[in-house]
């Protein structure tokens, strides 16, 4: 009999109980950040080494599998995060939001609604919100200890003060369940909304910083404001120039050389879905054509 | 986990602590993870850890699962009455590595008894105010899971509100609960749990009689 050369889903079993232990703590205290002691991922933290070590502490054999980037689920990391749990975890996956039971995410929620029985798990750069406001992580375990959240309002305030309405597009923080105010990751302010009252739960994996916080299903998530400036997502005013989608984050991409451009779902999954279901855009048929994403933040 | 080969001092009695844990720990643990996580997030809902293990008596198999899904060398856990507990005690220090504390606030995991005194319940580690995470999970075997006085649950992980109705719950358990719920986010996590089944209600779940 030969041993295999790594452990099931990459993490020892001992990491795993403890990673395991903080996800419950963070299902009991919505939005708080319980730390834990972050491993060393085959990969840089830059790939969201966080959410990895929170997905291999979940995963199981028959789990399926998504992993998104930006939206997209062929973005090289993407396809090497799923390729890192299809090879350690033999799990099966899928570029399918609707069939997948855990989706790892980097900067994105998908357009279709998630559902009861699915995770989702967030690459986390930085978790704590406050971090900009205050470097120091003993000041700012205080100022959460305490509800302590002047600070962010204003600096929002002052967003409003400098452009006239608030500045801030992505990684737009969070009030929840009226107690700890969080950082919903990277994602654009446009899918802060999902997060409310989702009945997914929601995971979040900071690796570098060694947080792990989490939003059970069903829970209050409100994106900070003020009552003269209320919050508001992102409009686009033209829709999908592939599958004709409105109300969904269209992302700017390159058509040719000549400065050509064309507005196309960030969701890469839910585009192809639309276009399967026989729903096309302005911008289709396009052979030829060169499409170069850009990034989005 | 503990291979044959490592040697473990064992309490005479308790020859079979040996036998009756995970036939595969690497994936049991797993699959009871996800039943506890599922349980936590989603409280009210029952869940089956049945057939995962066999565990000497008085453990039940729902309490003797979770404490080998999350128990280690980094959890001590408190057992109400060790003087009963020879074999689970022994049980659970072969199979997880866990200490057994005396010390009520030093506890990660305790181990209740049926109708535990919930006057004494102040004593566990209810985190700080700069980590409430720092707590004590308490698990607290009833009669029964279904068939009682229907309590009504609200909060997060539930979308309106639902109903347990658990046997055998301590007296004063719905006034204990409602200080725990309001020493948020401070507070105990409690799963209830009887024979190979257990029921999430963390800090956030808000009980009242129905
Ligand atoms: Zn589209």
């Amino acid at each position: 009999m030969t041993l295999p050369e790594y452990n099931f889903a990459y993490l020892d079993e001992q990491t795993k109980r403890m990673i395991r232990r903080a996800i419950l703590k963070g299902i009991a205290i919505p939005g708080y950040q319980v730390p834990f002691a972050s491993r060393e991922m085959p990969m840089p933290y830059g790939w969201g080494t966080g959410g990895v070590q929170v997905t291999a502490a979940i995963l199981g054999p028959d789990d399926v599998l998504k992993v998104i980037d930006q939206g997209a689920d062929d973005t090289t990391n993407a396809v090497s995060i799923r390729a890192f749990f299809a090879k350690t975890a033999n799990v099966a996956t899928t570029t399918k939001t609707a069939d997948a039971t855990v989706i790892q995410t980097r900067h994105r929620i998908p357009e279709a609604p998630l559902s009861a029985g699915q995770v989702i798990v967030y690459q986390v750069p930085i978790p704590e919100p406050l971090r900009f406001l205050e470097p120091r992580e003993t000041e700012t375990r205080v100022m959460h200890g305490l509800e302590e959240y002047g600070l962010i309002h204003v600096k929002l305030y002052e967003d409003i003060a400098q452009h006239g309405h608030i500045a801030t597009t992505y990684a737009y923080p969070v009030k929840v369940e009226d107690r700890y105010v969080m950082d919903p990751s990277p994602i654009p302010k446009f899918d802060n909304p999902k997060m409310n009252g989702s009945p997914a739960l929601q995971l979040f994996g900071a690796g570098r910083e060694k947080r792990i916080y989490a939003l059970p299903p069903f829970t209050n998530v409100v994106s900070l404001d003020f009552e003269d400036h209320p919050f508001e997502v992102q409009k686009f005013k033209q829709p999908c120039a592939l599958c004709n989608a409105t109300g969904v984050y269209l992302d700017e991409v390159v058509t040719d050389d000549r400065g050509g451009r064309m507005y196309v779902c960030s969701d890469t999954d839910h585009c192809e879905t639309r276009r399967e279901e026989g729903h096309h855009g302005p911008g289709l048929p396009i052979s030829g054509a060169q499409t170069v994403k850009e990034d989005a933040a | 986990m503990s291979t044959p080969n490592e040697t473990r001092v064992e309490p005479a009695s308790s020859g079979h602590v040996f036998e009756g844990g995970f036939a595969d720990p690497v994936m049991d643990s797993q699959a009871v993870f996800r039943r506890v996580m599922n349980a936590l997030a989603e409280p009210g809902t029952i869940a089956d850890l049945a057939g995962f293990v066999s565990p000497p008596t008085p453990l039940s198999q729902a309490t003797a699962a979770i404490l080998l899904t999350l128990a280690d060398y980094d959890t001590p856990v408190w057992f109400a009455k060790p003087e009963n507990n020879d074999d689970a005690i022994g049980w659970m220090s072969f199979h997880t590595g866990a200490p057994r504390t005396a010390d009520v606030f030093r506890a990660s995991f305790a181990v209740l008894e049926k109708m535990s005194p919930v006057e004494a319940w102040s004593s566990f580690l209810i985190g700080t105010s700069d980590y409430p995470d720092r707590s004590t999970t308490l698990l607290l075997p009833v009669e029964s899971l279904v068939g009682g006085e229907p309590l009504k649950l609200t909060g997060p992980g539930i979308e309106t509100q639902t109903v347990i109705a658990p046997v055998g719950l301590p007296e004063g358990f719905v006034a204990v609960m409602a200080e725990n719920r309001a020493a948020y986010p401070l507070g105990l996590d409690v799963l209830l749990v009887c024979g190979g089944e257990a029921i999430g209600l963390p800090r956030t779940t808000r009980i009242e009689e129905a």
